[in-house]
C-alpha cells in the first residue's frame, strides 16, 4: 500500500509494531492507541519517533495529553463510508494544535484527498498505486471551497468580502 | 434569482470534471461498482428498477425561465421528453445513461444547476418556502439564508460521510410551506425580542420506519452564529450517530437516544469553541449574496384592474382564480400555483414542451421566475393582477390550469414500485384512480383542503405519515397492500397520523379514501371546518366506524 507524504509518493519510516511484539531499540515506530495507553511512559522514553494508531470510536480526551511528544497520528477509515475521522483530524489540528504527520489509513481512495487535505490531513495510506501515482492531479482539482477549516484556504464567503474590501479602497 | 459568481461557477465546473473522470474510471473498470456507488450517489445518480435515475437540485425551489428551459433540455436529449418534480424541491430524470451524464451535468452547469449531494450520506438540497421573498409577512427573504446553507454544505470536507442523509429546510414566515418540522435540521426565521434577526433552530424530524416531529434546540441562535451552531450539529452528530444500522442512523434516532436536553447540551459544549471562528457570519457576507439576487421592479397597480373584472364573469376563469391565486406581498401582484396534478396523470410529471413553453408564459408574466414547492407544483411568483385572465389561458393550452391545488387531487406520490427499487407497492396508478374518481371540481371544491399523500414503501418519500389523508404501500405475502392513516399534517401544526383501520388490498385504497371522505362531510360541523380539524376535533374512532363498518 502507497504512502503519499508533502504530495509524493514516499518510504515510511515508521514500523508498525503489532500488540504483543517486541519493540525494536531504535527508529521510528507505530503502536495501536491501546498498546500505546498501556504502556505511553516506556514508549516515549524510547530513543526514535513515537505514533499512535487512533480508532475513529473514541473520543481524543485520552491523546490529548501526549499530543506533543507524538510525531504521527494515524486515523482510521474502516470503509470509505465511515467519516467520522474527519472530525477527529480537524479536532486535532485546529482545536489541539497538533503539527505532526496526520495519517489516513484504511479504505483512503482518491476521491477523498481533497476532502483529507481540507480536514488536515497530510499523510495518506492509499489502497491503490493508481490512486497513489495521482494524487498531485486530485489534490489541485478545486480552486474554490465554500467552508473555511483548518488548512489555510479561504472560504468563497471571504474571498468575496475581501475582494469587496479592496475594491471599495480603490480611489 | 440568486446569480452565481465567478467562484460559484468555478466550483461547479471542477464538479463537473471531477464526476466525469469518476465517470469514466467507472466505465473503464478501474473503480468497482460498491466504490463508484458512493461517488454517483453524491452527485445524485440511482440505480432504479429499469435504468439510471438523475436527481438535479432546484435550491429553495427557485428557477429562471434560462434554467427551466435547460432542464427540459436534458429530459429531450439525455430522457423520455419529461421530468418528475420532487417532494423536496428537486426533479428527475428517470431514464438517463451513465456514458452521458457528465454531458448533462455540463449542459447544467452552463445555467447555474448542480445535482451535488442531492443523494448519498451527507447534507442534501437546502429548501425553502417555495413562496420565499413574496408572501406577506416575512422577517426576511429566507432564499438568502438557504442560499448561504447551500454553499456552506457543498462539498463540506467533514460531513460529506455522515452516518446518513442530512435535510435541512428555512421558513421565514408563520405559516411553514416548508415543513421544517420533518427535516433533520429545520430553521424558522424570527426576531428575538431585542428586534434582532436569527432563527429558531430544530433538530430531528424525519418520517421514514421511525417518525419523529422536530423538537426545538434553541429558541433564537443569532444570524451571525447561524453556521458555527449547525456546524456544531453536524460534528456531534458526525460523531456519535449510529452506524451499525442504516435505520436508526439519522440524527432523529440519535435525538431521540440521547434526549433533547442531553443532546442540546452536547451541542452547545461543541459550539462554544467554535462560535467565534471563521465560521461567523458577519452581515457584510450575507449583503454579498444577498445583492446576488435580483428582485422585480414591480409597477404601480391598482387591487382590482379592468381585466380581473371583465374575466370574472367566466365561471372556469373564477373557478381557477379562486383555487390557484394567492396574495402577493405587492398590491396589485398575485402568486399563482400551477397544479402538477391534472386527472389521471402521473403527481409532479412535467414534459419538456410544457417546461418550455412555461419558460416563455414565466417571462412574459412572472419576470422569468419560476418556483418549486414541496407538494409537487410550481408557482409563478410576481404574476401581475391584470395579466391573470391572459395567464390562465396560456396555462390551459398547455394543461397546467386544473383547479384543484390543496384539494382532494392535489395528491403528493412517490414514484413507487413503476420506477423505484426500493418500492414494495404502486403509488402513482392510486393517485391516478383518485384524480379520477375526484375529477368533478365541484365536488373537490365543496370537500375543500385535503392532502393526500401516498408512499410506495416505509421509506416515506410520499411523506404519507403527514398527509392529512396518508396512503403506505407495504407487501403482504406478494400483494400489495395499503395502510391508511389520517389527521397528518406537515406545517407549523405537524403532526402524524393516525392508523384508521386494518390495511385494505390494492383495488380497495380508492373505495376507502372515498369512504373517508363521505365521513368527513358528515361529520364536519360547518362547510369551513377542514378535513384536517374534524379528525383533531373528534379523533380517530367515528370515522373507523362509518369506513369499517361494513368491510
Amino acid at each position: 500500500m502507497p504512502l503519499v507524504k508533502g504530495g509524493h509518493i514516499a518510504n515510511d519510516i515508521f514500523f508498525h509494531v503489532a500488540d504483543g511484539a517486541e519493540l525494536p531499540d531504535d527508529g521510528a515506530v507505530l503502536v495501536s492507541a491501546a498498546r500505546f495507553l498501556e504502556s505511553s511512559e516506556t514508549l516515549l522514553r524510547r530513543e526514535g519517533k513515537i505514533g499512535v494508531i487512533w480508532p475513529n470510536n473514541r473520543g481524543l480526551d485520552d491523546l490529548v495529553p501526549h499530543l506533543d511528544r507524538l510525531a504521527l497520528v494515524a486515523l482510521v477509515f474502516p470503509s470509505f463510508r465511515d467519516g467520522r475521522a474527519y472530525t477527529q483530524a480537524r479536532l486535532l489540528r485546529e482545536r489541539h494544535g497538533f503539527v505532526g504527520e496526520l495519517r489516513a489509513t484504511g479504505q483512503v481512495l482518491r476521491d477523498q484527498f481533497v476532502f483529507m487535505l481540507r480536514a488536515g490531513f497530510d499523510a495518506f495510506d492509499v489502497r491503490k498505486q493508481s490512486d497513489a501515482e495521482a494524487f498531485g492531479e486530485a489534490a489541485r482539482r478545486y480552486s474554490v471551497f465554500y467552508q473555511p477549516t483548518g488548512d489555510g484556504h479561504l472560504s468563497a464567503l471571504h474571498r468575496r468580502n475581501e475582494s469587496h474590501a479592496s475594491e471599495s479602497a480603490k480611489p | 434569482m440568486y446569480a452565481y459568481d465567478e467562484l460559484d461557477r468555478t466550483l461547479l465546473h471542477e464538479r463537473v470534471s471531477e464526476f466525469r473522470d469518476q465517470v469514466k474510471r467507472r466505465l473503464s473498470g478501474e473503480l468497482t461498482e460498491d466504490e463508484f456507488k458512493m461517488l454517483r450517489l453524491q452527485n445524485g445518480v440511482y440505480l432504479q428498477l429499469h435504468a439510471y435515475m438523475f436527481r438535479v437540485a432546484i435550491p429553495y425551489g427557485t428557477l429562471s425561465s434560462q434554467q427551466l428551459r435547460a432542464l427540459a433540455k436534458v429530459a429531450r436529449r439525455y430522457d423520455r421528453g419529461y421530468g418528475h418534480f420532487t417532494t423536496r424541491q428537486n426533479i428527475q430524470y428517470n431514464w438517463i445513461k451513465l456514458s452521458e451524464l457528465p454531458d448533462a451535468l455540463a449542459d447544467l452547469a452552463e445555467v447555474g444547476i448542480h445535482a451535488m449531494q442531492t443523494s448519498g450520506n451527507n447534507t442534501r438540497n437546502v429548501t425553502s418556502d417555495q413562496w420565499a421573498g413574496v408572501a406577506p409577512g416575512e422577517v426576511d427573504d429566507p432564499r438568502i439564508w438557504s442560499e448561504l446553507l447551500r454553499q456552506y454544505t457543498t462539498l463540506h470536507p467533514e460531513f460529506s460521510f455522515l452516518p446518513r442523509k442530512f435535510k435541512i429546510a428555512i421558513t421565514a414566515s408563520a405559516h411553514d410551506r416548508a415543513a421544517i418540522k420533518i427535516h433533520d435540521i429545520g430553521l424558522r426565521l424570527h426576531k428575538n425580542e431585542a428586534g434582532e434577526l436569527g432563527f429558531e433552530v430544530l433538530v430531528g424530524g424525519g418520517l421514514g420506519r421511525t417518525p419523529f416531529i422536530a423538537k426545538t434546540i434553541k429558541q433564537f441562535v443569532h444570524r451571525r452564529d447561524i453556521l458555527s451552531y449547525v456546524e456544531a450539529i453536524m460534528r456531534v452528530y458526525n460523531q456519535y450517530g449510529r452506524r451499525d444500522n442504516i435505520y436508526k442512523a439519522r440524527i432523529k434516532i440519535l435525538v431521540h437516544e440521547l434526549g433533547i436536553d442531553k443532546f442540546a447540551g452536547e451541542v452547545e459544549e461543541e459550539w462554544r469553541h467554535i462560535r467565534d471562528s471563521a465560521l461567523a457570519v458577519e452581515d457584510a457576507a450575507i449583503d454579498e449574496i444577498r445583492a446576488r439576487f435580483t428582485y422585480p421592479t414591480y409597477e404601480k397597480q391598482p387591487h382590482m384592474p379592468d381585466e380581473l373584472k371583465q374575466a370574472a364573469h367566466d365561471p372556469l376563469f373564477e373557478r381557477w382564480r379562486r383555487n390557484s391565486v394567492f396574495t402577493h406581498k405587492v398590491q396589485g401582484y398575485s402568486i399563482v400555483t400551477i397544479s402538477l396534478k391534472p386527472v389521471g396523470a402521473p403527481p409532479g410529471d412535467a414534459t419538456a414542451d410544457q417546461m418550455d413553453v412555461l419558460a416563455d408564459i414565466a417571462e412574459r408574466y412572472s419576470f422569468g421566475e419560476i418556483r418549486v414547492g414541496h407538494e409537487q407544483n410550481l408557482a409563478l411568483p410576481h404574476v401581475a393582477k391584470r395579466d391573470l385572465p391572459a395567464l390562465w389561458k396560456a396555462l390551459d393550452r398547455i394543461g397546467l390550469a386544473t383547479p384543484n391545488v390543496n384539494l382532494v387531487s392535489d395528491i403528493i406520490a412517490c414514484p413507487g414500485l413503476d420506477y423505484c427499487a426500493l418500492a414494495n407497492a404502486r403509488s402513482i396508478p392510486i393517485a391516478q384512480e383518485l384524480t379520477r374518481r375526484f375529477a368533478n371540481h365541484d365536488t373537490a371544491d365543496l370537500i375543500g383542503r385535503l392532502h393526500i399523500n401516498i408512499s410506495g414503501c416505509i421509506n416515506a418519500c410520499g411523506h404519507h405519515h403527514v398527509g392529512h389523508i396518508g396512503i403506505l404501500g407495504v407487501e403482504k405475502n406478494g400483494e400489495e397492500f395499503y395502510q391508511i392513516t389520517i389527521g397528518g399534517r406537515a406545517d407549523e401544526q405537524a403532526e402524524m397520523g393516525t392508523l384508521i383501520g386494518p390495511a385494505v388490498p390494492y383495488a380497495e385504497v380508492a373505495d376507502v379514501v372515498e369512504d373517508i371522505v363521505e365521513a368527513y362531510l358528515a361529520l364536519r360541523d360547518s362547510g369551513e371546518e377542514l378535513f384536517v380539524d374534524t379528525v383533531k376535533r373528534l379523533g380517530v374512532e367515528p370515522f373507523r366506524e362509518r369506513v369499517y363498518a361494513t368491510r
